[in-house]
Protein backbone atom coordinates (compact mmCIF):
# COMPACT_ATOMS: atom_id res chain seq x y z
CA UNK A 1 0.00 0.00 0.00
CA UNK A 2 1.43 3.51 -1.48
CA UNK A 3 -1.18 5.53 0.59
CA UNK A 4 -3.57 4.83 3.44
CA UNK A 5 -7.39 5.88 4.26
CA UNK A 6 -5.81 8.67 5.87
CA UNK A 7 -4.55 10.39 3.23
CA UNK A 8 -7.42 10.06 0.79
CA UNK A 9 -9.32 11.73 3.55
CA UNK A 10 -6.80 14.50 3.70
CA UNK A 11 -6.76 14.78 -0.15
CA UNK A 12 -10.77 14.89 -0.18
CA UNK A 13 -10.93 17.53 2.20
CA UNK A 14 -8.91 19.85 0.31
CA UNK A 15 -10.80 18.95 -2.66
CA UNK A 16 -14.02 19.59 -0.38
CA UNK A 17 -14.97 16.24 -1.24
CA UNK A 18 -17.79 14.35 1.29
CA UNK A 19 -16.70 10.59 1.13
CA UNK A 20 -18.53 7.94 2.77
CA UNK A 21 -16.47 4.82 4.72
CA UNK A 22 -17.36 2.89 1.73
CA UNK A 23 -16.21 5.13 -0.96
CA UNK A 24 -12.69 5.89 1.32
CA UNK A 25 -11.80 2.76 1.29
CA UNK A 26 -13.02 2.41 -2.58
CA UNK A 27 -10.82 5.36 -3.66
CA UNK A 28 -7.75 4.11 -1.54
CA UNK A 29 -7.70 0.43 -3.45
CA UNK A 30 -8.14 2.61 -7.01
CA UNK A 31 -5.14 5.29 -6.15
CA UNK A 32 -3.11 2.12 -5.01
CA UNK A 33 -3.88 0.12 -7.76
CA UNK A 34 -2.75 3.76 -10.10
CA UNK A 35 0.48 4.26 -8.34
CA UNK A 36 1.51 0.87 -8.75
CA UNK A 37 0.96 1.22 -12.62
CA UNK A 38 3.21 4.42 -12.32
CA UNK A 39 6.40 2.00 -10.54
CA UNK A 40 5.85 -0.29 -13.62
CA UNK A 41 6.21 2.63 -15.84
CA UNK A 42 9.13 4.40 -13.78
CA UNK A 43 11.06 1.31 -14.80
CA UNK A 44 10.77 1.79 -17.92
CA UNK A 45 14.18 3.50 -19.81
CA UNK A 46 13.51 7.16 -20.63
CA UNK A 47 17.13 8.03 -21.17
CA UNK A 48 17.45 10.84 -24.26
CA UNK A 49 13.29 10.70 -23.94
CA UNK A 50 11.84 14.14 -23.63
CA UNK A 51 9.48 15.03 -20.82
CA UNK A 52 6.03 15.61 -21.94
CA UNK A 53 4.25 18.04 -20.91
CA UNK A 54 1.24 18.24 -22.30
CA UNK A 55 -1.32 15.31 -24.06
CA UNK A 56 -0.99 16.90 -27.50
CA UNK A 57 1.54 17.92 -29.05
CA UNK A 58 1.00 21.66 -29.84
CA UNK A 59 2.57 24.82 -28.40
CA UNK A 60 2.42 28.32 -29.12
CA UNK A 61 -1.87 29.26 -29.24
CA UNK A 62 -2.29 32.54 -28.49
CA UNK A 63 -4.46 35.36 -29.02
CA UNK A 64 -4.71 38.75 -29.81
CA UNK A 65 -5.02 41.51 -27.31
CA UNK A 66 -8.23 42.72 -28.58
CA UNK A 67 -11.51 43.16 -26.16
CA UNK A 68 -14.35 42.02 -27.12
CA UNK A 69 -17.64 41.90 -24.91
CA UNK A 70 -19.65 38.77 -23.62
CA UNK A 71 -21.76 38.97 -21.14
CA UNK A 72 -24.30 41.80 -19.63
CA UNK A 73 -24.09 41.97 -15.58
CA UNK A 74 -27.15 40.39 -15.62
CA UNK A 75 -25.82 37.66 -17.44
CA UNK A 76 -22.63 36.83 -15.30
CA UNK A 77 -24.82 37.17 -12.37
CA UNK A 78 -27.50 34.29 -13.33
CA UNK A 79 -26.07 31.43 -12.19
CA UNK A 80 -25.10 32.99 -8.76
CA UNK A 81 -26.62 31.91 -5.51
CA UNK A 82 -27.03 35.22 -4.16
CA UNK A 83 -25.93 38.71 -5.16
CA UNK A 84 -26.19 42.06 -4.05
CA UNK A 85 -24.70 45.04 -5.64
CA UNK A 86 -23.84 43.63 -9.06
CA UNK A 87 -21.62 41.10 -7.17
CA UNK A 88 -21.54 37.78 -6.15
CA UNK A 89 -22.69 37.11 -2.27
CA UNK A 90 -21.02 34.79 -0.55
CA UNK A 91 -20.70 33.67 3.25
CA UNK A 92 -18.24 35.97 4.80
CA UNK A 93 -14.99 34.84 4.56
CA UNK A 94 -12.98 35.49 7.70
CA UNK A 95 -9.41 36.16 7.69
CA UNK A 96 -8.04 36.69 11.09
CA UNK B 1 17.21 47.25 17.33
CA UNK B 2 18.78 43.84 16.51
CA UNK B 3 22.18 43.41 17.43
CA UNK B 4 23.62 40.30 17.13
CA UNK B 5 21.41 38.96 13.94
CA UNK B 6 21.39 38.86 10.48
CA UNK B 7 18.10 39.69 8.83
CA UNK B 8 17.01 37.64 6.34
CA UNK B 9 14.52 39.47 3.79
CA UNK B 10 13.13 38.29 0.11
CA UNK B 11 10.02 39.65 -1.07
CA UNK B 12 7.30 38.71 -3.89
CA UNK B 13 5.68 41.50 -6.32
CA UNK B 14 2.72 40.54 -7.70
CA UNK B 15 2.24 43.10 -10.88
CA UNK B 16 -0.72 43.52 -12.83
CA UNK B 17 0.29 44.30 -16.66
CA UNK B 18 -1.26 46.60 -18.84
CA UNK B 19 -2.71 44.88 -21.68
CA UNK B 20 -6.16 45.70 -23.16
CA UNK B 21 -7.75 42.14 -22.51
CA UNK B 22 -7.19 39.91 -19.86
CA UNK B 23 -4.53 36.89 -19.82
CA UNK B 24 -6.89 34.39 -21.45
CA UNK B 25 -9.50 35.54 -22.37
CA UNK B 26 -11.20 38.83 -24.16
CA UNK B 27 -13.07 40.59 -21.30
CA UNK B 28 -11.05 44.43 -20.66
CA UNK B 29 -8.56 44.28 -18.59
CA UNK B 30 -9.80 48.31 -17.05
CA UNK B 31 -9.12 49.25 -13.49
CA UNK B 32 -12.25 50.73 -11.79
CA UNK B 33 -15.46 49.44 -14.16
CA UNK B 34 -18.75 48.85 -12.38
CA UNK B 35 -18.70 45.63 -10.88
CA UNK B 36 -19.05 42.09 -12.53
CA UNK B 37 -19.10 44.29 -16.39
CA UNK B 38 -15.40 43.02 -17.45
CA UNK B 39 -16.80 39.41 -17.44
CA UNK B 40 -17.30 36.45 -19.73
CA UNK B 41 -17.59 32.68 -18.97
CA UNK B 42 -14.51 31.75 -19.08
CA UNK B 43 -12.63 34.21 -16.41
CA UNK B 44 -16.25 33.49 -14.34
CA UNK B 45 -15.03 29.40 -14.76
CA UNK B 46 -17.91 28.25 -16.25
CA UNK B 47 -17.70 24.29 -17.63
CA UNK B 48 -16.78 23.99 -20.97
CA UNK B 49 -14.86 26.66 -21.44
CA UNK B 50 -11.48 27.06 -23.05
CA UNK B 51 -8.58 29.70 -22.26
CA UNK B 52 -6.27 31.29 -24.97
CA UNK B 53 -3.09 33.14 -23.82
CA UNK B 54 -2.69 36.48 -24.83
CA UNK B 55 0.45 37.05 -26.83
CA UNK B 56 0.30 40.76 -25.16
CA UNK B 57 0.70 39.75 -21.86
CA UNK B 58 3.59 37.00 -22.66
CA UNK B 59 5.20 39.84 -25.01
CA UNK B 60 5.44 41.99 -21.70
CA UNK B 61 6.36 39.29 -19.14
CA UNK B 62 9.23 38.61 -21.62
CA UNK B 63 10.18 42.14 -21.56
CA UNK B 64 9.92 42.72 -17.57
CA UNK B 65 11.77 39.73 -17.28
CA UNK B 66 14.80 41.30 -19.90
CA UNK B 67 14.49 44.77 -18.00
CA UNK B 68 15.10 42.65 -14.33
CA UNK B 69 18.31 41.15 -16.81
CA UNK B 70 16.54 37.84 -16.74
CA UNK B 71 16.82 34.47 -18.83
CA UNK B 72 14.14 33.88 -20.80
CA UNK B 73 13.20 30.29 -20.44
CA UNK B 74 13.28 28.99 -24.35
CA UNK B 75 10.36 26.53 -23.41
CA UNK B 76 7.54 27.50 -20.72
CA UNK B 77 4.34 26.18 -19.66
CA UNK B 78 1.21 27.00 -16.95
CA UNK B 79 0.12 24.66 -14.41
CA UNK B 80 -3.15 24.54 -11.84
CA UNK B 81 -2.42 25.87 -8.18
CA UNK B 82 -5.65 24.32 -6.45
CA UNK B 83 -7.46 26.19 -3.67
CA UNK B 84 -10.64 27.19 -2.52
CA UNK B 85 -11.70 30.65 -1.81
CA UNK B 86 -14.70 32.67 -3.16
CA UNK B 87 -12.18 35.12 -5.00
CA UNK B 88 -10.86 32.37 -7.46
CA UNK B 89 -14.21 31.28 -9.63
CA UNK B 90 -12.28 27.74 -11.02
CA UNK B 91 -10.69 26.49 -7.65
CA UNK B 92 -7.63 27.09 -9.07
CA UNK B 93 -5.43 29.95 -10.54
CA UNK B 94 -3.71 29.40 -13.73
CA UNK B 95 0.04 29.84 -12.69
CA UNK B 96 3.25 29.01 -13.48
CA UNK B 97 5.15 26.16 -11.46
CA UNK B 98 8.95 24.47 -12.46
CA UNK B 99 9.16 26.07 -16.03
CA UNK B 100 8.55 29.81 -15.23
CA UNK B 101 8.47 32.20 -18.91
CA UNK B 102 11.80 33.81 -16.55
CA UNK B 103 14.90 33.44 -13.90
CA UNK B 104 18.42 34.20 -12.71
CA UNK B 105 17.65 38.08 -12.97
CA UNK B 106 18.80 40.53 -10.89
CA UNK B 107 18.55 44.20 -9.69
CA UNK B 108 21.37 46.96 -8.56
CA UNK B 109 20.42 49.08 -4.93
CA UNK B 110 23.01 51.12 -3.41
CA UNK B 111 24.09 48.79 -0.10
CA UNK B 112 24.87 50.60 2.94
CA UNK B 113 28.55 50.90 2.20
CA UNK B 114 26.87 53.23 -0.71
CA UNK B 115 28.18 50.74 -3.43
CA UNK B 116 26.04 49.29 -5.79
CA UNK B 117 24.17 45.80 -4.46
CA UNK B 118 23.16 42.78 -6.13
CA UNK B 119 19.78 41.74 -5.81
CA UNK B 120 19.21 38.43 -7.21
CA UNK B 121 15.94 37.48 -8.91
CA UNK B 122 15.09 34.06 -8.29
CA UNK B 123 11.97 34.22 -10.81
CA UNK B 124 9.52 35.64 -12.73
CA UNK B 125 6.49 34.02 -13.95
CA UNK B 126 2.93 34.67 -15.46
CA UNK B 127 0.00 34.12 -13.92
CA UNK B 128 -3.94 35.28 -13.63
CA UNK B 129 -5.44 37.75 -11.06
CA UNK B 130 -8.09 37.10 -8.80
CA UNK B 131 -11.50 38.75 -8.23
CA UNK B 132 -11.79 41.00 -5.58
CA UNK B 133 -13.53 40.49 -2.51
CA UNK B 134 -15.67 43.60 -1.25
CA UNK B 135 -16.76 43.45 2.81
CA UNK B 136 -18.47 46.45 2.90
CA UNK B 137 -21.98 47.18 2.37
CA UNK B 138 -23.07 44.31 3.62
CA UNK B 139 -24.59 42.42 6.62
CA UNK B 140 -22.37 40.89 9.23
CA UNK B 141 -22.37 37.21 7.49
CA UNK B 142 -21.69 37.92 4.00
CA UNK B 143 -18.79 39.49 1.41
CA UNK B 144 -19.10 40.29 -2.47
CA UNK B 145 -17.16 39.44 -4.82
CA UNK B 146 -16.28 41.35 -8.02
CA UNK B 147 -15.01 39.32 -10.74
CA UNK B 148 -13.33 41.86 -13.17
CA UNK B 149 -10.22 41.71 -11.75
CA UNK B 150 -10.49 37.68 -12.29
CA UNK B 151 -8.23 36.74 -15.54
CA UNK B 152 -6.40 40.45 -15.32
CA UNK B 153 -2.33 38.98 -16.38
CA UNK B 154 -0.26 39.39 -13.70
CA UNK B 155 3.79 38.58 -13.29
CA UNK B 156 5.63 37.32 -9.78
CA UNK B 157 8.70 38.48 -9.27
CA UNK B 158 10.37 36.42 -6.47
CA UNK B 159 13.68 37.92 -4.98
CA UNK B 160 16.67 36.31 -3.83
CA UNK B 161 16.71 36.24 0.13
CA UNK B 162 19.44 39.11 -0.32
CA UNK B 163 18.19 41.54 1.36
CA UNK B 164 19.45 42.85 5.05
CA UNK B 165 17.71 45.59 6.18
CA UNK B 166 14.04 46.72 5.78
CA UNK B 167 16.10 49.86 3.91
CA UNK B 168 17.18 47.65 1.42
CA UNK B 169 13.56 46.34 0.86
CA UNK B 170 12.49 49.03 0.36
CA UNK B 171 15.18 50.40 -2.08
CA UNK B 172 14.54 47.06 -3.90
CA UNK B 173 10.96 47.59 -4.41
CA UNK B 174 11.71 51.24 -5.26
CA UNK B 175 13.75 50.26 -7.78
CA UNK B 176 11.98 47.22 -8.84
CA UNK B 177 8.76 49.59 -9.60
CA UNK B 178 10.91 52.29 -11.64
CA UNK B 179 12.13 49.48 -14.09
CA UNK B 180 8.91 48.59 -14.43
CA UNK B 181 7.24 51.58 -15.06
CA UNK B 182 10.17 52.55 -17.49
CA UNK B 183 9.96 49.71 -19.61
CA UNK B 184 5.45 50.77 -19.92
CA UNK B 185 3.95 46.56 -19.05
CA UNK B 186 2.49 48.26 -15.92
CA UNK B 187 1.73 51.23 -14.16
CA UNK B 188 2.65 50.00 -10.91
CA UNK B 189 0.67 51.99 -8.43
CA UNK B 190 0.34 50.51 -5.01
CA UNK B 191 -2.35 52.16 -4.18
CA UNK B 192 -4.61 50.87 -7.17
CA UNK B 193 -3.13 46.91 -6.33
CA UNK B 194 -1.15 47.09 -9.75
CA UNK B 195 2.07 46.56 -7.80
CA UNK B 196 1.61 44.18 -4.69
CA UNK B 197 4.31 43.04 -1.98
CA UNK B 198 4.88 39.81 0.55
CA UNK B 199 7.22 39.94 2.29
CA UNK B 200 9.25 36.75 3.69
CA UNK B 201 11.55 37.74 7.00
CA UNK B 202 13.72 35.63 9.05
CA UNK B 203 16.70 36.69 11.51
CA UNK B 204 19.32 34.21 12.25
CA UNK B 205 22.48 34.89 15.45
CA UNK B 206 25.12 36.35 13.25
CA UNK B 207 27.23 33.52 14.54
CA UNK B 208 25.81 30.98 12.02
CA UNK B 209 24.93 31.15 8.64
CA UNK B 210 21.82 28.98 9.09
CA UNK B 211 18.81 30.83 7.91
CA UNK B 212 16.41 31.38 11.02
CA UNK B 213 12.59 30.76 10.51
CA UNK B 214 10.52 32.42 7.98
CA UNK B 215 7.78 34.62 8.65
CA UNK B 216 5.58 35.59 5.48
CA UNK B 217 4.26 39.07 5.61
CA UNK B 218 0.78 40.20 4.15
CA UNK B 219 -1.89 43.26 3.18
CA UNK B 220 0.97 45.92 2.56
CA UNK B 221 -0.75 48.51 1.00
CA UNK B 222 2.52 50.79 0.33
CA UNK B 223 5.64 51.40 0.26
CA UNK B 224 6.03 52.55 3.48
CA UNK B 225 3.93 49.79 5.08
CA UNK B 226 6.60 47.48 3.53
CA UNK B 227 9.37 48.78 5.64
CA UNK B 228 6.98 49.61 9.05
CA UNK B 229 6.29 45.94 9.12
CA UNK B 230 9.22 45.07 8.32
CA UNK B 231 10.84 47.10 10.87
CA UNK B 232 8.05 45.77 12.92
CA UNK B 233 8.79 42.19 12.47
CA UNK B 234 12.64 42.67 13.19
CA UNK B 235 11.87 43.81 16.49
CA UNK B 236 9.83 41.31 17.27
CA UNK B 237 11.04 38.30 15.99
CA UNK B 238 14.88 39.90 17.59
CA UNK B 239 12.52 40.35 21.35
CA UNK B 240 11.68 36.48 20.71
CA UNK B 241 14.83 35.27 19.97
CA UNK B 242 16.96 37.41 22.93
CA UNK B 243 14.13 35.74 25.02
CA UNK B 244 14.90 32.39 24.60
CA UNK B 245 12.10 31.58 22.34
CA UNK B 246 11.12 30.88 19.11
CA UNK B 247 9.90 32.18 16.54
CA UNK B 248 6.83 30.37 14.89
CA UNK B 249 7.20 29.96 10.99
CA UNK B 250 3.59 31.44 10.20
CA UNK B 251 1.83 34.19 7.88
CA UNK B 252 0.89 37.50 9.59
CA UNK B 253 -0.96 40.52 8.35
CA UNK B 254 0.15 44.03 8.19
CA UNK B 255 -2.23 46.48 10.37
CA UNK B 256 -1.50 49.61 9.21
CA UNK B 257 -3.56 51.71 11.55
CA UNK B 258 -2.11 49.78 14.69
CA UNK B 259 1.03 49.32 13.27
CA UNK B 260 2.11 45.49 13.95
CA UNK B 261 1.76 42.00 12.26
CA UNK B 262 -0.75 39.93 13.51
CA UNK B 263 -1.19 35.92 13.11
CA UNK B 264 -3.22 34.57 10.24
CA UNK B 265 -4.67 31.19 11.23
CA UNK B 266 -6.49 30.93 8.43
CA UNK B 267 -3.54 30.63 6.11
CA UNK B 268 -1.79 27.82 7.69
CA UNK B 269 -3.26 24.86 6.34
CA UNK B 270 -3.99 25.52 2.88
CA UNK B 271 -0.58 26.00 1.56
CA UNK B 272 -0.82 22.12 -0.49
CA UNK B 273 -1.92 23.78 -3.34
CA UNK B 274 -1.23 20.26 -5.48
CA UNK B 275 -0.30 22.17 -8.26
CA UNK B 276 -0.58 20.03 -11.85
CA UNK B 277 -0.07 20.80 -15.65
CA UNK B 278 -3.24 22.72 -17.06
CA UNK B 279 -4.16 20.46 -19.88
CA UNK B 280 -6.33 23.34 -20.87
CA UNK B 281 -3.46 25.66 -21.98
CA UNK B 282 -0.39 24.16 -24.72
CA UNK B 283 3.24 25.22 -23.79
CA UNK B 284 5.05 27.97 -24.93
CA UNK B 285 8.10 27.62 -26.74
CA UNK B 286 9.65 31.16 -27.37
CA UNK B 287 11.58 32.21 -30.39
CA UNK B 288 14.93 34.00 -29.71
CA UNK B 289 14.26 36.01 -32.25
CA UNK B 290 11.54 37.42 -30.82
CA UNK B 291 13.04 37.93 -27.70
CA UNK B 292 15.73 40.20 -28.99
CA UNK B 293 13.21 42.34 -30.89
CA UNK B 294 11.50 42.90 -27.42
CA UNK B 295 15.21 43.39 -26.26
CA UNK B 296 16.01 46.12 -28.90
CA UNK B 297 12.56 47.64 -27.91
CA UNK B 298 13.65 48.23 -24.02
CA UNK B 299 14.28 51.80 -23.25
CA UNK B 300 17.31 52.93 -21.10
CA UNK B 301 16.27 51.97 -17.92
CA UNK B 302 16.74 53.55 -14.90
CA UNK B 303 20.36 52.68 -13.88
CA UNK B 304 22.12 53.36 -16.98
CA UNK B 305 20.01 56.99 -17.22
CA UNK B 306 21.52 57.52 -13.63
CA UNK B 307 25.02 56.43 -14.52
CA UNK B 308 24.36 59.01 -17.58
CA UNK B 309 23.67 61.82 -15.93
CA UNK B 310 26.44 61.39 -13.39
CA UNK B 311 29.22 60.40 -15.60
CA UNK B 312 28.20 62.52 -18.57
CA UNK B 313 26.30 65.55 -17.48
CA UNK B 314 28.04 66.17 -14.06
CA UNK B 315 24.85 65.49 -11.62
CA UNK B 316 25.68 64.69 -8.17
CA UNK B 317 24.07 61.09 -7.39
CA UNK B 318 21.25 62.75 -5.53
CA UNK B 319 20.14 64.57 -8.24
CA UNK B 320 20.05 61.90 -10.79
CA UNK B 321 18.13 59.41 -8.41
CA UNK B 322 15.29 62.50 -8.50
CA UNK B 323 15.66 63.40 -11.74
CA UNK B 324 15.11 59.18 -13.42
CA UNK B 325 12.45 58.42 -10.77
CA UNK B 326 10.05 58.49 -13.63
CA UNK B 327 10.85 58.28 -17.68
CA UNK B 328 8.39 61.30 -18.28
CA UNK B 329 10.38 63.75 -15.30
CA UNK B 330 14.45 62.25 -17.24
CA UNK B 331 12.53 63.51 -20.24
CA UNK B 332 11.39 66.81 -19.12
CA UNK B 333 14.84 67.81 -17.56
CA UNK B 334 16.30 66.24 -21.11
CA UNK B 335 14.29 68.47 -23.10
CA UNK B 336 14.71 71.60 -20.81
CA UNK B 337 18.66 71.06 -21.21
CA UNK B 338 18.66 71.39 -25.13
CA UNK B 339 16.89 74.67 -24.45
CA UNK B 340 19.61 75.90 -21.22
CA UNK B 341 22.81 73.92 -21.34
CA UNK B 342 23.85 74.13 -18.04
CA UNK B 343 22.72 70.71 -16.29
CA UNK B 344 22.97 71.81 -12.85
CA UNK B 345 21.07 74.67 -12.74
CA UNK B 346 18.16 72.86 -14.67
CA UNK B 347 18.02 70.10 -12.37
CA UNK B 348 18.24 72.87 -9.41
CA UNK B 349 14.86 74.40 -11.29
CA UNK B 350 13.28 70.81 -12.03
CA UNK B 351 13.54 69.73 -8.66
CA UNK B 352 13.37 72.67 -6.70
CA UNK B 353 10.85 74.93 -8.30
CA UNK B 354 8.90 72.66 -10.28
CA UNK B 355 8.58 69.26 -8.39
CA UNK B 356 7.50 71.92 -5.57
CA UNK B 357 4.97 73.87 -7.37
CA UNK B 358 3.42 70.17 -8.64
CA UNK B 359 3.76 68.67 -5.71
CA UNK B 360 1.87 71.70 -4.12
CA UNK B 361 -0.49 71.49 -6.68
CA UNK B 362 -0.94 68.01 -6.36
CA UNK B 363 0.02 67.36 -10.01
CA UNK B 364 1.94 64.65 -11.93
CA UNK B 365 5.02 65.50 -14.15
CA UNK B 366 2.84 64.76 -17.06
CA UNK B 367 0.79 67.07 -16.26
CA UNK B 368 2.79 69.86 -15.84
CA UNK B 369 1.58 73.10 -16.96
CA UNK B 370 5.09 74.69 -17.92
CA UNK B 371 6.45 72.69 -21.04
CA UNK B 372 10.68 72.10 -20.79
CA UNK B 373 10.82 74.82 -23.44
CA UNK B 374 9.75 77.35 -21.21
CA UNK B 375 11.86 76.20 -18.28
CA UNK B 376 14.04 76.57 -20.22
CA UNK B 377 13.98 79.71 -22.08
CA UNK B 378 13.47 81.24 -18.66
CA UNK B 379 16.88 80.45 -17.71
CA UNK B 380 18.02 82.03 -20.66
CA UNK B 381 16.75 84.85 -19.60
CA UNK B 382 18.55 84.89 -16.12
CA UNK B 383 21.61 83.86 -18.24
CA UNK B 384 21.61 86.92 -20.51
CA UNK B 385 20.70 88.97 -17.76
CA UNK B 386 17.67 90.19 -18.53
CA UNK B 387 16.25 88.83 -15.76
CA UNK B 388 17.08 88.21 -12.04
CA UNK B 389 16.47 85.05 -10.61
CA UNK B 390 14.44 86.12 -8.12
CA UNK B 391 12.07 87.53 -11.00
CA UNK B 392 12.50 84.40 -12.37
CA UNK B 393 10.87 82.45 -9.55
CA UNK B 394 7.82 84.76 -9.94
CA UNK B 395 8.17 84.71 -13.60
CA UNK B 396 7.94 80.92 -13.24
CA UNK B 397 4.86 80.91 -11.10
CA UNK B 398 2.94 82.98 -13.17
CA UNK B 399 3.99 80.24 -16.48
CA UNK B 400 2.50 78.26 -14.07
CA UNK B 401 -0.54 79.94 -13.49
CA UNK B 402 -1.04 81.45 -17.18
CA UNK B 403 0.67 78.89 -19.57
CA UNK B 404 2.09 82.29 -21.37
CA UNK B 405 5.78 82.46 -22.65
CA UNK B 406 8.34 83.25 -20.11
CA UNK B 407 9.48 86.28 -22.15
CA UNK B 408 6.13 87.80 -22.72
CA UNK B 409 5.10 87.91 -19.12
CA UNK B 410 8.28 89.78 -18.89
CA UNK B 411 7.73 91.94 -21.29
CA UNK B 412 4.00 92.53 -20.37
CA UNK B 413 4.73 93.19 -16.73
CA UNK B 414 8.03 94.88 -17.86
CA UNK B 415 10.02 93.12 -15.22
CA UNK B 416 12.97 93.53 -17.82
CA UNK B 417 16.10 94.03 -15.01
CA UNK B 418 17.39 97.60 -15.32
CA UNK B 419 20.78 96.95 -16.62
CA UNK B 420 21.42 100.15 -17.80
CA UNK B 421 23.65 102.41 -15.10
CA UNK B 422 22.09 105.81 -16.50
CA UNK B 423 18.27 104.48 -15.10
CA UNK B 424 20.36 103.46 -11.78
CA UNK B 425 22.18 106.59 -10.95
CA UNK B 426 19.24 108.84 -10.09
CA UNK B 427 17.71 106.14 -7.84
CA UNK B 428 21.36 105.53 -6.21
CA UNK B 429 21.38 109.30 -5.96
CA UNK B 430 17.59 109.57 -3.83
CA UNK B 431 18.85 106.47 -1.95
CA UNK B 432 21.79 107.94 -0.42
CA UNK B 433 20.35 111.13 0.19
CA UNK B 434 17.36 109.29 1.83
CA UNK B 435 20.30 107.43 4.07
CA UNK B 436 23.34 110.04 4.82
CA UNK B 437 24.51 108.29 7.95
CA UNK B 438 24.58 104.58 6.82
CA UNK B 439 26.75 105.92 3.14
CA UNK B 440 29.01 107.29 6.03
CA UNK B 441 28.95 104.13 7.76
CA UNK B 442 30.33 102.35 4.64
CA UNK B 443 32.65 105.07 3.96
CA UNK B 444 33.92 104.39 7.45
CA UNK B 445 34.86 101.01 6.75
CA UNK B 446 31.66 99.04 7.11
CA UNK B 447 31.42 96.88 5.26
CA UNK B 448 28.21 95.41 5.81
CA UNK B 449 26.49 99.31 5.33
CA UNK B 450 26.59 98.56 1.46
CA UNK B 451 23.91 95.37 1.77
CA UNK B 452 21.60 97.93 3.42
CA UNK B 453 22.02 100.22 0.34
CA UNK B 454 21.96 97.80 -2.59
CA UNK B 455 18.06 96.50 -0.60
CA UNK B 456 17.20 99.99 -0.66
CA UNK B 457 17.87 100.18 -4.67
CA UNK B 458 15.98 96.98 -5.35
CA UNK B 459 13.48 98.16 -3.02
CA UNK B 460 13.24 101.14 -4.84
CA UNK B 461 13.33 99.11 -8.46
CA UNK B 462 10.67 96.64 -7.23
CA UNK B 463 13.42 94.12 -7.43
CA UNK B 464 14.36 94.73 -11.10
CA UNK B 465 17.74 96.25 -10.75
CA UNK B 466 20.82 94.31 -11.50
CA UNK B 467 21.86 93.46 -7.99
CA UNK B 468 25.69 92.91 -9.26
CA UNK B 469 25.80 96.64 -11.29
CA UNK B 470 24.03 98.20 -8.34
CA UNK B 471 26.94 97.19 -6.33
CA UNK B 472 29.32 98.52 -8.88
CA UNK B 473 27.67 102.06 -8.75
CA UNK B 474 27.45 102.24 -5.20
CA UNK B 475 30.66 101.24 -4.67
CA UNK B 476 32.28 103.46 -7.05
CA UNK B 477 29.62 106.67 -5.83
CA UNK B 478 30.99 105.87 -2.39
CA UNK B 479 34.68 106.03 -3.14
Amino acid sequence: MKIAVTEVEYVAHLARLALDEEEKVGFTRQLNDILTHMDRLSRLDTEGVPPTYHAIDMKNVFRADQTRTWLSRAEALANAPDQENGCVKVPRVVEE
Amino acid sequence: MANGYRIVIGLEVHVELRTNTKIFCSCANRFGAEPNTQVCPICMGMPGTLPVLNKKALEYAIKAGLALNCNIASFSKFDRKNYFYPDLPKGYQVSQFDLPIAHGGWINITGEDGQPKRIGITRLHLEEDAGKLLHEGTDAFSSLVDYNRAGVPLIEIVSEPDLRSPEEARQYLTELRNILRYTGVSDVKMEEGSLRCDCNISLNPVTTDQYGTLVEVKNLNSFRAVQRALEYEVERQAALLDSGCQVKRETRSWDDSAGVTRSMRSKEKAHDYRYFPEPDLVPVAVDQAWVETIRQDLPELPEAKRKRFMQDLGLPPYDAEVLTASQELAAFFEECLAVYDDAKTVSNWVMGELLGYLNQEGLDITASPVAPKQLGELLQLIADGTISGKIAKQVFVQVCQTGKDPQTIVAEQGLRQISDSSQLEGIIAEVLAAHPQVAEDFRSGKEKALGFLVGQVMKATRGQANPQLVNELLRKKLQ
